[in-house]
């Protein structure tokens, strides 16, 4: 089992993704520079956050096309495991690996801050760890993640239970009041139709550990771990 | 040589928060007459293409790949000879 995390220019995630693949997973990982292009050692993929191309454009437009992104949607259409966190999850979006895409948060506020998110889908290989609607505390640190998509493309992700993650109060409330950045449907992270791309802002590698506040997010990696044992 | 201007602006049915925010601070310099305000970006580009039906064939392109990004964008753009 090997977990790789693409390293963009500007990624500024990358090491925390691989310190808690590495030390607190404890699970053989390594860097890969997004001009590679050879995935098959890999079992799972994590594009980790940062500021790729310096957001230029649009976040994620530029790194979208980086010699790996070919490989990494062959990797998907495999039906191998892929999550990209906050600029990750741009990316993918970008790729068109997940459906929709970012606007500038509604306050035009760049948000650094804990955040509580709901586990609203516990069937996935990233969230069977969980129990339904179980509350995260989880930080977020982004400037563009006012998650859009048109009214057809919603309901399609609603049919398929395709939501993963909400935004919320401390105790379970989904509501504007409790939506940081304006995203639509309060939505936090998404995954694809086939349920093996997860894309969310909040940073589980940022709270995979008791000693930072929460270990909440911790457990996504844990469950990618034993997805990857059963198969 | 050719240049070219693409305009890239949200979708009329997409919410413009910077668009909104630049509307409140004009109607609180006096601008009430600002009815509605969308924030957009424009990307100049000169074209090594004498062919103005070509010029529009590659930015068509340029567009759609990379410069607007059709779910939440709409782009136009003009064509100047130099």
């Amino acid at each position: 089992m090997k977990f790789g995390v693409v390293v963009f220019p500007g990624s500024n995630c990358d090491q925390d993704c691989f310190y808690v693949i590495k030390d607190v997973l404890k699970k053989p990982v390594e860097y890969i520079w997004h001009k590679e292009t050879d995935l098959k050692d890999f079992d799972c993929m994590i594009l980790p956050g940062g500021f790729s191309y310096g957001d230029y454009l649009r976040t994620g437009a530029v790194a979208r096309f980086s010699p790996i992104m070919k490989s990494i949607i062959d990797f998907a259409d495999k039906g191998k495991t892929v999550i990209g966190i906050c600029n990750g999850f741009q990316i993918l979006l970008e790729a068109g690996l997940l459906p929709g895409a970012m606007l500038r948060n509604k306050g035009l506020h760049f948000i650094c801050k804990h955040v509580y998110i709901k586990v609203q889908n516990t069937g996935t290989r990233f969230t069977s760890l969980y129990k339904k609607n179980k509350i995260l505390k989880i930080p977020i640190a982004h400037n563009e993640g006012n998650y859009y998509i048109d009214k057809a493309g919603l309901s399609g992700l609603n049919k398929n239970n395709q939501i993963v993650f909400r935004y919320c109060s401390c105790d379970g409330i989904v509501s504007n009041e409790f939506n940081p950045n304006g995203a639509l449907d309060n939505i936090a992270g998404i995954v694809n139709e086939k349920g093996n791309v997860l894309g969310m802002m909040p940073h589980p590698e940022r709270s995979a550990e008791k000693q930072l506040l929460s270990d909440d997010g911790f457990f996504i990696f844990k469950a990618i771990e034993r997805w990857l044992k059963t198969k | 040589m050719l240049n070219a201007e693409i305009y890239v602006t949200l979708k009329k049915t997409v919410a413009d928060p910077q668009g909104l925010t630049i509307k409140h601070a004009l109607h609180s310099l006096g601008h009430k007459e600002a009815k509605e305000v969308r924030m957009g970006k424009l990307v100049k580009i000169t074209l090594d293409i004498k062919d103005k039906k070509q010029a529009e064939k590659e930015l068509e392109g340029m567009c759609r790949k990379l410069l607007a990004n059709p779910i939440i964008e709409e782009y136009s753009f003009v064509i100047k000879e130099e």
